[in-house]
């Protein structure tokens, strides 16, 4: 129940609101607005999402590699990448000797509940967000790499030379380890990873992204009907990444 | 006692003149340096019709907290698109010449900071161009 104050307070509010809302239009002069437009920013994580991955090997196409140019191309990584640029997502091919069998699947950070690399790193710079997504702070990041040596998955890459012309979401630097953000700076807005959506347009629809958390979500779906694994369960670091037809 | 020798000496007429001829002459000087011993940055006006977070004083004196804020927020929070963050700072700020804050000497992040010779380290690893078109979110298109 609200106290007749706090009702006051609150229509009081609104009415300020109302005020600031109407004041964004206000016209000083011919075009000088006093505030251009009200900025929304968005909401700040919880840990009510877990955000994970199902990767179905059995679609992933062997000799294809959209996902991975299309991490390039998203984060400003290396277009040409040598031996010692960053690698945020790759291909491994893997084969099963006695019987032949071989799949193709992109290896990325598994974006672990119990990530080693948060163990490890001596700042706080490596570091898991509410909703599950592992990312590097580099402003505290000194480059010492422990967490590279830490990743059971190789998923951690230094950079070792300076870098020009970043992206304006994904900000990058010399002397920082880095690794696969899950798009953040998308999801953050509503949106998926770019692997994921290259891998829609490529046809083969082998990535889904979404909650884990959320019993109706179609990951969620998914992953309670077909059988997948995580990689390395046994370390049981619990990863956001799942695997299907391993 | 101190007190007493300087009130004597100040009780002086010539001395007291004498006193106030140094200040008129101390404030004249600190008035006009103005006029050229010293190079003044070169400010470039943001863009036409947007709006500051505060006065130019208090943003000059408050905008690496206000940064450094920010970005707390943005990386461990993922409050993205916020009116205090860098983005949104060179979306104004970019100079109409070369599109940044920090290309030219003349642009606005380094004409100030070459003035104070106070290093900037945010364009180590952040974009100094202003995003003209934002990205539609998830899209991937421009």
């Amino acid at each position: 129940m609200k106290t007749g104050a706090e009702q006051g307070l609150a229509g009081r509010r609104k009415f300020l609101g109302l005020a600031a809302a109407g004041m964004g239009g206000v016209l000083l002069a011919p075009g000088i607005h006093l505030i251009e437009v009200a900025q929304a920013a968005t909401p700040a994580v919880t840990g009510k999402v877990r955000w994970g991955l199902l990767i179905d090997t059995t679609k992933c196409a062997s000799g294809c590699s959209d996902c991975v140019s299309a991490c390039n191309t998203e984060n400003g990584l290396d277009p040409r990448p040598s031996p010692t640029s960053a690698q945020w997502i790759r291909k491994v091919e893997i084969k099963e000797i006695k019987t032949g069998r071989s799949a193709s699947v992109p290896v990325m950070c598994q974006h672990c509940a119990e990530p080693p690399c948060v163990d490890v790193c001596p700042t706080g710079a490596s570091f898991k967000r509410a909703d599950g997504i592992v990312l590097v702070d580099r402003h505290s990041c000194i480059g010492c790499r422990y967490c590279v040596m830490a990743c059971p998955y190789k998923a951690r890459s230094f950079v070792h030379e300076p870098v020009s012309d970043q992206k304006a979401d994904v900000p990058r630097g010399k002397g920082c380890v880095e690794g696969c953000t899950l798009c953040v700076h998308r999801v953050d807005k509503g949106g998926t990873p770019a692997c994921v959506e290259a891998c829609a347009k490529a046809g083969h629809h082998a990535m889904l992204f979404g909650d884990l958390n959320d019993p109706a979500s179609e990951i969620s779906q998914r992953i309670k009907a077909v059988a997948s694994r995580q990689l390395r369960a046994d370390l049981r670091l619990d990863p956001g990444v799942r695997y299907q037809g391993l | 006692m101190h007190c007493g020798v300087r009130c004597q000496v100040m009780r002086h007429p010539l001395a007291v003149a004498l006193t106030l001829v140094l200040l008129i002459a101390t404030g004249a000087a600190i008035a006009g340096e103005p006029a050229g011993r010293t190079p003044r940055p070169a400010i470039e006006p943001a863009t036409a019709g947007t709006q500051c977070l505060a006065s130019p004083d208090v943003m000059r004196r408050d905008h690496p907290s206000m940064l450094k804020h920010q970005r707390d927020e943005t990386v461990h929070r993922g409050v993205r698109e916020a009116r205090a963050s860098l983005k949104a700072c060179i979306g104004c700020h970019a100079s109409a010449a070369t599109g940044s804050v920090a290309q030219a000497k003349t642009d606005f992040c380094s004409s100030c900071h070459s003035y104070a010779a106070v290093q900037i380290d945010c364009f180590e690893c952040h974009s100094s161009k202003a995003q003209r078109t934002t990205a539609l979110a998830g899209t991937g298109q421009p």
